[in-house]
């Protein structure tokens, strides 16, 4: 019983960690219509900059606010100068734009910190005012972290006026251009704030995983399982994807014979599992098109 | 530049040219030299599959390496384990990488464009992780991989290399003409079709599913073929080999090439070969040169803005220049 309960708060802390991406994934979905294949890539460059802030300041709390800060902004000049050119062509040009971006990122990263793995501290102090073999502090404070932070998104959304003009945006641009949302800058704005929420699952990701350049692709991976498999139109159906991803994944990693070498597999099953028997996902709606 | 060539004697007598072109090669550089350029029509080969399936046909795939994979390790199944000649299990490998993708296929023709992209992405990352698996390790050789000796030469008084050269060389000619002839087809205009507008083409009675599997089929067939000239080539097979940033790479080089064109698929595969080496000699030169995969990102995305049709778009609209003032 205590491995199950090990197993499954240890899946609902790195299941956070999709939730994160997922989220990033969806905002960009919701408002342009595609996936970011780069976001995986983007959120590990950020992650290498909060690790090379880190050695400057000796902060690590400093070094991930000032990275998250620096992804924000990073975010809305990729939007503005690189994607904006092909936002009006076809699939295939932005597709190749985001792989073109991927392949800069990964390489990037090569080239600035090179390939060997380098170790970022956790965000959370070890101790952590009570004692439990069930849970480490660093995957509690990932759980709570997360969650407080998706709270932060879901109320910025709610009741924001930049929040609700986002959404506008992203529902209905003609629409929201007519009752003066500047359409554009939303968009930059969302690719702001998912790189920002990407750079966030990257620190947290970080001590969990080993930081190298690569370190990514298979978060990013499960990432768009949870988006998926919790609707890729909706938000919090994202959210919950990705927790349930997380957790499905520890589970199957245990228990299924030869499952902890197959983790990648998995998400690939559960990939296209869920786009030929429920396209639309758990919380999604069915998009309906007249043609 | 949407649709292949028509027969002319023209496109006869230069793809000939070309043949010929490609014959002479080996018999003028060093051995090391028709090895790369192997490698590049092995490259070549997977990335004129990959033009099938997303120039002419619409569908994407970020996860070609999983079918170069699949040839790959087929071949080399066969040749160690089986003891079979390299070059006789071709038609297997052919085989085994059409039914996968063909049966990939099948979740793929629910997917619109960017769900396929997404689906193949997931394969692709997925794919050196199952080559790993201890289960199949007897067969795979797991991480190691497996490895066996390059084909012997065909004919007396060639090197190794060369002979392999002339084999891949053929098989590649013959696959383009093999696509040429496909487009040209009651079946190449429903691909196209399909391509161009899906909803026009089942209304014109075209099964549209049926083709759609098909192509991906034929696609994961040509990339199978690729990497099993590839395991030849090197001699070898392992899992990481065929990791995710191959199936990129070969994106690269088929958008750096033309991916609605048949001979964009040599200039792809060579550009994949000797630019990256290029580019890898320029970047030695200073510590300020980024390493060339960050220098094809930035002209991946630069031709996206300008050149869409890659270097044999630019090349067709070039001719085409120059022919309009003699024609009007």
């Amino acid at each position: 019983m205590d491995l199950f309960l090990q197993l499954t708060l240890a899946g609902l802390a790195i299941g956070s960690i999709y939730a994160c991406v997922a989220l990033a994934v969806v905002m960009i979905y919701q408002a342009t219509d595609h996936f970011n294949f780069a976001q995986g890539e983007m959120a590990m460059f950020s992650t290498f900059v909060a690790w090379a802030l880190f050695q400057a300041t000796g902060s690590i709390w400093l070094a991930f606010v000032l990275a998250v800060a620096a992804s924000f902004i990073a975010g809305i000049i990729i939007e503005r100068v690189i994607v904006k050119p092909v936002e009006s062509a076809p699939v295939f040009n932005q597709i190749i734009v985001f792989i073109g971006l991927l392949m800069i990122f990964n390489n990037l990263a090569g080239w600035f910190w090179e390939h060997t793995t380098k170790t970022l501290p956790s965000l959370f102090p070890e101790d952590m005012g009570f004692e439990s073999t069930l849970i480490s502090s660093h995957n509690l404070g990932v759980i709570v972290f997360t969650l407080a932070l998706l709270l932060v998104v879901f109320l910025f959304f709610k009741f924001t006026k930049v929040g609700l003009a986002m959404k506008a945006a992203a529902a209905n641009p003609d629409s929201a251009r007519l009752v003066g949302v500047s359409v554009g800058w939303m968009l930059a704005l969302g690719w702001g704030l998912a790189s920002a929420i990407g750079a966030v699952g990257g620190v947290l990701v970080a001590p969990i995983v080993f930081l190298e350049p690569n370190m990514m692709s298979g978060v990013l991976l499960y990432g768009f399982a949870g988006a998926l498999f919790g609707g890729v139109n909706s938000p919090g159906g994202a959210v919950a994807g990705g927790l349930i991803v997380g957790v499905l994944e520890n589970w199957a990693r245990q228990y299924v014979p030869g499952g902890s070498e197959l983790g990648l597999t998995f998400a690939l099953v559960l990939i296209v599992g869920v786009l030929m028997f429920k396209p639309a996902g758990l919380f999604g709606r069915v998009v309906v098109k007249r043609v | 530049m949407i649709r292949p060539n028509a027969l002319t004697p023209k496109l006869v007598l230069s793809f000939g040219a070309l043949v010929v072109l490609g014959c002479i090669v080996p018999l003028i550089v060093e051995d090391y030299d028709s090895y790369q350029i192997t490698v590049a029509f092995s490259y070549g080969i997977a990335i004129l599959g990959l033009n099938i399936l997303t120039g002419y046909n619409g569908q994407f795939s970020i996860g070609h390496s999983a079918f170069f994979a699949i040839g790959a390790y087929t071949a080399a199944i066969m040749i160690t384990h089986f003891g079979w000649h390299p070059y006789a299990t071709l038609p297997f490998v052919a085989i085994a990488a059409f039914m996968v993708g063909f049966l990939f296929g099948f979740p793929a023709l629910r997917l619109e464009g960017l769900y396929l992209a997404l689906a193949t992405f997931a394969l692709a990352v997925a794919t050196p992780q199952i080559l790993k698996v201890d289960a199949l390790e007897e067969w795979t050789g797991g991480v190691q991989g497996l490895f066996f000796d390059k084909p012997d030469p065909i004919m007396g008084g060639m090197s190794i290399d060369q002979s392999l050269y002339y084999v891949t060389w053929i098989v590649f000619v013959v696959l383009m003409a093999l696509t040429w002839a496909l487009l040209h087809s009651r079946s190449g205009r429903a691909i196209m079709a399909i391509r161009d507008n899906p909803i026009a083409a089942s209304t014109m009675g075209i099964n549209t599913a049926l083709y759609k599997t098909t192509t991906f089929g034929i696609s994961a067939m040509f990339a199978g073929l690729g990497g099993a000239f590839f395991a030849f080539a090197n001699a070898f097979v392992s899992p990481d080999t065929f990791n995710f940033f191959i199936a990129v790479y070969l994106l690269v080089g088929s958008v750096v090439g033309g991916i609605v064109s048949i001979p964009g698929a040599l200039l792809g595969g060579l550009f994949y070969v000797f630019g990256q080496e290029y580019a890898e000699e320029v970047s030695n030169l200073s510590e300020l040169i980024p390493p060339p995969w960050v220098t094809f990102g930035i002209f991946l995305i630069l031709m996206m803005y300008f050149a869409p049709f890659g270097i044999w778009g630019l090349i067709e609209r070039g001719m085409a220049r120059l022919k309009r003032p003699s024609s009007s």
